[in-house]
């Protein structure tokens, strides 16, 4: 496993990709408990997994097809939002 | 009532006749209820109310219950104490300084407290519905993953999540079982295996049961005093005929990380819709795209939130997605080796539920994050796995209930049925 190497400049980075704005006091207290508990994660670097393939999903998953129908949901999709307009949900401007 | 609810109606409507006929059945605050607000135990869904029902709601009514309301719960699932939510922290009714536990608190609490016919929908990612039987000293059934439908419930982590239920009794989470199990159109996920009368199941004997016991889960950290509860009632078992091993499950121990990375990495991208759009907490619409996401995103999500999504958009990010996301899901490979090679010997398994009774609220508050993580070291193991497993009330520590925890193999909720019953009637 890489070096788990994780500074206020990567947590600040990490957050943002996630759209999160941080508080300079939870950048602390985040790049602190995140150190931590990278470093307990390490401790898988100890299990063999040569050749071993990844667990997507625990149980084998059968694909499953319905007939090819159209079907209308019976609510509205707008009902729980407070910027709609026209039949359509208004969002902030792009830039 | 111990601050269990999220959310209570005005009132009821019921059916008259059906499996639940004159059952109120609760349902956990992140499972979809038409017409009752449905937070998931977040700021961020404040105000969401549902338009329809979740599949094993829907089933709920067609059997005559009738919906009590939501209960509390830890922020989308992301705690053990349930202390981890913006709203009421519900308490413990056999001692309320302590925690009920989570992440879902409200289900245990008002299963043990109720005085009238109730039963729990609850959700278990990796221990939230034994966690809070155990603390509470209620009943609580996880089944294998894709035994009953996802759909309406506010995901978590999607290759993990299992809505279960609880009631006092193994008997009344059996029948609960038996009427939320099986396939539906809406979720390609679900298993199409047969659905059991798991009631009946209660009444089989448990003699010739091959019962495991897994020394790794009576290690360091499980309290004297739990041990010995969870003993009793393994002896319990062996004096009505089952017979009793003991087993290995060495890599138990690495599926406490495995499981972590795992669950925050899915965590972090289904979190990714909560932006102050189309349902829950909504802004003044200012600012650019990038800035009102941050902004409510950032005032929605609470502290284990945040903490839980950066730690998951790290785990999968280029550079670190070899190291951290796909050696987890190796090692959940070898975690459910472990379980299939064990259950080639034994029918189930029988270790404490929890390492401890409940903690009191200001123990809880002295601990730091990884901490609260290492307090799921045994349940874990068999969320990862996605195999079936049920707490039951196996006798007091520190006048604290604790819970004993019966496991089996994929879609084995028969023998996880018969097993609890027989600890239970003691």
């Amino acid at each position: 496993m890489s070096d788990a190497e994780i500074d206020r400049g990567m947590v600040r980075r990490v957050a943002e990709a996630a759209h999160l704005s941080l508080t300079d006091e939870e950048l602390e207290r985040y790049e602190r408990q995140l150190k931590v508990i990278l470093e307990a994660f390490r401790e898988l670097d100890e299990v063999d997994t040569q050749g071993v393939e990844p667990s997507y999903h625990p149980v084998e998953l059968e694909g499953v097809l319905r007939d090819d129908e159209v079907s209308h949901w019976s609510w509205d999709p707008l009902a729980n939002s407070a910027h709609r307009e026209d039949g359509y949900f208004r969002g902030p401007r792009i830039q | 009532m111990y601050r269990a609810f999220n959310h209570l109606p005005e009132s009821l409507r019921a059916g008259d006749e059906g499996r639940l006929s004159g059952v109120y059945v609760s349902v956990k605050d992140n499972v979809c209820v038409e017409g009752m607000p449905s937070t998931a135990g977040s700021r961020v869904l404040e105000g969401y109310v549902p338009p329809f029902d979740a599949t094993v709601v829907a089933k709920c009514r067609l059997e005559g219950a009738a919906i009590l309301g939501k209960t509390a719960q830890d922020e989308f699932g992301f705690g053990t104490f349930n202390v981890n939510t913006p709203y009421g922290v519900p308490l413990n009714p056999h001692d309320p300084e302590r925690s009920p536990g989570g992440s879902s608190g409200g289900a245990a609490v008002v299963t043990a407290a109720a005085e009238f016919p109730h039963l729990a929908i609850s959700e278990s990612t990796g221990g939230s519905i034994s966690c809070p039987a155990s603390f509470c000293g209620v009943v609580g059934v996880t089944p294998t993953y894709g035994r009953t439908s996802r759909w309406g419930l506010i995901d978590y982590a999607n290759s993990l999540d299992k809505i279960g239920c609880m009631g006092k009794t193994v008997r009344d989470a059996a029948l609960l079982l038996s009427v939320i199990s099986g396939p539906d159109r809406y979720d390609s996920t679900v298993l199409h295996a047969p659905v059991d009368d798991y009631v009946a199941r209660a009444d089989e004997p448990v003699e010739g049961l091959r019962v495991g016991v897994p020394r790794e889960y009576f290690g360091e950290g499980v309290d004297q005093g739990v041990s010995e509860a969870v003993w009793r009632g393994i002896k319990r078992l062996e004096e009505r005929g089952a017979e009793i091993s003991e087993v290995s499950l060495p890599f138990t121990r690495y599926s406490l990380s495995s499981y972590y990375i795992i669950a925050m990495a899915e965590a972090s991208t289904n979190l990714a819709k909560f932006c102050g759009l189309r349902y829950g907490l909504h802004m003044p619409l200012e600012g650019t795209f990038d800035e009102y996401f941050s902004a409510v995103r950032s005032a929605g999500f609470g502290d284990e939130a945040k903490r839980r999504i950066i730690l998951g958009t790290y785990a999968r990010m280029a550079g670190y997605r070899d190291a951290y996301y796909l050696k987890a899901l190796r090692v959940r490979t070898r975690v459910i080796e472990d379980f299939k090679r064990v259950f080639g010997d034994v029918d189930v398994l029988a270790a404490p539920t929890m390492p401890v009774v409940a903690p009191r609220f200001d123990e809880v508050a002295d601990m730091e994050p990884i901490q609260h993580y290492m307090m799921d070291v045994l349940t874990v193991a068999p969320n990862l796995a996605g195999i079936p497993m049920a707490s039951v009330p196996c006798g007091e520590s520190d006048g604290m209930p604790v819970g004993l925890h019966v496991m089996a193999d994929h879609l084995g909720e028969a023998d996880v049925i018969r097993a609890t019953a027989a600890v239970e009637e003691g």
